[in-house]
C-alpha cells in the first residue's frame, strides 16, 4: 500500500540502528508522549535494539490513562441517570473511577455503547429519540476536532437529545507542566504523530526554546521511530535544541488549520485535572457557551470531586516518567490487564499494559 | 488511541466549504471500504489521494511530495548521510 509499505521496509532497520549507535556519545533519556508510540516501540521490539545508554521512557501520552478518576465518576453518574444512553470509545469501558467502572455500571443496568466515531454516537441519538445519548469523550487534539465537528453537525440537524461530556485534554500545557519537574532530566522529546497532524510541529517551539529541549515529531512505523531517535541523538551530539519533523508525510509545520479552527470554535481551554499530574491550567477543553445545550456536564449539573488514587498504585509517578511499572508493588500481582487497578494497565496503550504484555514484568 | 491509518480515496461526496450537506469520502485500504467525514481535512481530496483517517474522520490529505521527502531523508539516514538530513522545517 502506498505511503505505508515503503515505511515498513525492513532493509532500513539495521543501518538505522548502526547509525544510532555511531551517533550516541553520551547517555540519553528520551520520553515519548503518545500511547501509540508506546505500543509501536514495544510491539516492534525497538527497546531491545536501543544502544546502551539510551533510555526510552513513557510520559502522559495515553488520553484514557490521564483521565482523572473524578471524570470517570462523573461519567458513571451520567450513565446511571434515567433515560440516558452513553457512548464511549472502547478503551474507556473498564477504567476504574473511585466507585467502579462503566463496565460495572453497565452490568448494573446502565446503557453503555462502544462506538468507533463520535459521529456514531450522534447516529445513536437519532436511533433512540426517546433517550438522551451522551458521548463521554476523552482524547487529545487528534480527537477534539472530530467531536467539535459532531457537535456542529448535531446543531445543523437540530438534534436535541445528544450531548457530550468533555474530558478532553491538550498536550502543550501538560508538557510544560511536566518539564517544570527538575527530577525528569530529559534529553529529548519524541513528539506525538497524529496530535501533531492537528497542532503542527511548530507547537513544540516554546518547549525547545524555553527548556532547551530537543523535540522531534515521529511517525508510527519502526523506521519512523528510529529516524526520530537518531535526529534527537544528533541534536544532543551537536548541542542543538530544536524542533524537527520526522513525519513530514502526515505532519506539517503549522498543522491542520481547519481542524484547529473548528476545535477552537466549539471548545475553550479550561483548567483540568490529569491523573497523576494534578490540575494543569488551561489544559482541558470545555464546550463554549453558545453550544452549552450539548454540554452534558452542565445539562446534568455534574460536579467533579477530587478522589484519591488507589492505594499503592504508582500510575501517577509512571505517567510522569519518574517510575517504571516494575517499581510498582501492584504490577503483575494485584494489577493485571484482566483485573486492572490503575489506568495505565487498563488502556491497551497504557505503559503498564505494554510492559505486561511484552513480558517486562521483572 | 490516536492511531490513524492512510486510506485511498475512491469517491467524494459533498462540496468543499459547503457544510449544509454532509462531506463524505469513500476510502479503501486492503480491500476494506469505509465512509469517512471530510469536515476537517486540511486539503480537499481528489480520487486516488491518500487520507489519514482517525475515528471516522479524515484529518490529513497526504501530499506525494512530502511523502517522498520523508522517504528520502529516511534513506539518507540509513546510508549514514549527515549533511542536509536535519529534518524538514517548512
Amino acid at each position: 500500500m502506498k505511503y505505508v509499505s515503503e515505511f515498513r521496509d525492513k532493509k532500513y532497520i539495521v543501518p538505522l540502528v548502526d547509525e544510532l549507535r555511531k551517533t550516541i556519545d553520551r547517555p540519553l533519556r528520551i520520553m515519548e508522549v503518545c500511547g501509540t508510540h508506546t505500543m509501536a516501540i514495544f510491539r516492534h521490539g525497538l527497546r531491545s535494539l536501543m544502544p546502551e545508554g539510551l533510555e526510552l521512557i513513557s510520559g502522559p501520552g495515553c488520553p484514557v490513562c490521564v483521565t482523572s478518576s473524578a471524570h470517570i465518576d462523573g461519567f458513571i453518574e451520567v450513565a446511571n441517570r434515567e433515560g440516558v444512553r452513553v457512548a464511549i470509545f472502547g478503551d474507556l469501558f473498564r477504567v476504574p473511577g473511585s466507585q467502579g467502572s462503566l463496565a460495572r455500571a453497565q452490568s448494573m443496568g446502565a446503557q453503555v455503547e462502544v462506538v468507533y466515531s463520535p459521529m456514531d454516537a450522534l447516529t445513536l441519538a437519532g436511533k433512540y429519540p426517546q433517550q438522551m445519548t451522551v458521548f463521554l469523550s476523552v482524547g487529545f487534539e487528534t480527537t477534539i476536532p472530530l467531536v467539535a465537528a459532531t457537535i456542529l453537525e448535531a446543531e445543523r440537524l437540530k438534534v436535541d437529545n445528544f450531548a457530550v461530556f468533555s474530558a478532553h485534554k491538550i498536550m502543550p500545557p501538560a508538557l510544560t507542566a511536566l518539564l517544570g519537574d527538575p527530577e525528569l532530566r530529559l534529553d529529548g522529546l519524541l513528539c506525538p504523530g497524529h496530535v501533531s497532524t492537528i497542532i503542527g510541529a511548530a507547537a513544540y517551539e516554546p518547549l525547545a526554546a524555553n527548556y532547551r529541549l530537543s523535540c522531534v515529531v515521529a511517525g508510527f512505523e519502526p523506521v519512523d521511530v528510529l529516524q526520530a531517535i537518531i535526529m534527537l541523538a544528533r541534536q544532543a551530539r551537536e548541542g542543538r535544541a530544536e524542533v524537527e519533523n520526522a513525519y513530514g508525510r502526515a505532519v506539517s509545520w503549522q498543522g491542520n488549520l481547519r481542524a484547529q479552527k473548528l476545535m477552537h470554535d466549539v471548545f475553550e481551554p479550561v483548567d483540568c485535572q490529569w491523573r497523576g499530574l494534578g490540575t494543569i491550567p488551561a489544559s482541558g477543553m470545555a464546550i463554549r457557551e453558545p453550544f452549552s445545550r450539548f454540554d452534558a456536564e452542565k445539562r446534568f449539573a455534574i460536579r467533579l470531586t477530587e478522589t484519591p488514587e488507589p492505594k499503592g498504585c504508582l500510575c501517577g509517578q509512571i505517567l510522569k516518567g519518574r517510575k517504571s511499572p516494575a517499581d510498582c508493588p501492584l504490577f503483575a500481582g494485584r494489577c493485571t490487564p484482566v483485573n486492572p487497578v490503575g489506568p495505565c494497565m487498563v488502556s491497551s496503550e497504557g505503559t503498564c499494559a505494554a510492559h505486561y504484555r511484552f513480558g517486562l514484568a521483572g | 488511541m490516536c492511531l490513524a491509518v492512510p486510506m485511498r480515496v475512491i469517491a467524494v461526496r459533498g462540496v468543499e466549504n459547503d457544510f449544509t450537506i454532509p462531506q463524505v469520502g469513500v476510502v479503501e485500504a486492503q480491500g476494506i471500504e469505509k465512509e469517512v467525514r471530510l469536515d476537517l481535512v486540511d486539503r480537499w481530496p481528489e480520487i486516488g489521494d491518500y487520507l489519514i483517517i482517525h475515528a471516522g474522520f479524515a484529518i490529513h490529505t497526504l501530499d506525494a511530495a512530502d511523502a517522498e521527502t520523508n522517504l528520502r531523508l529516511l534513506r539518507e539516514m540509513a546510508d549514514g548521510v549527515r549533511a542536509g538530513a536535519g529534518g524538514e522545517k517548512q
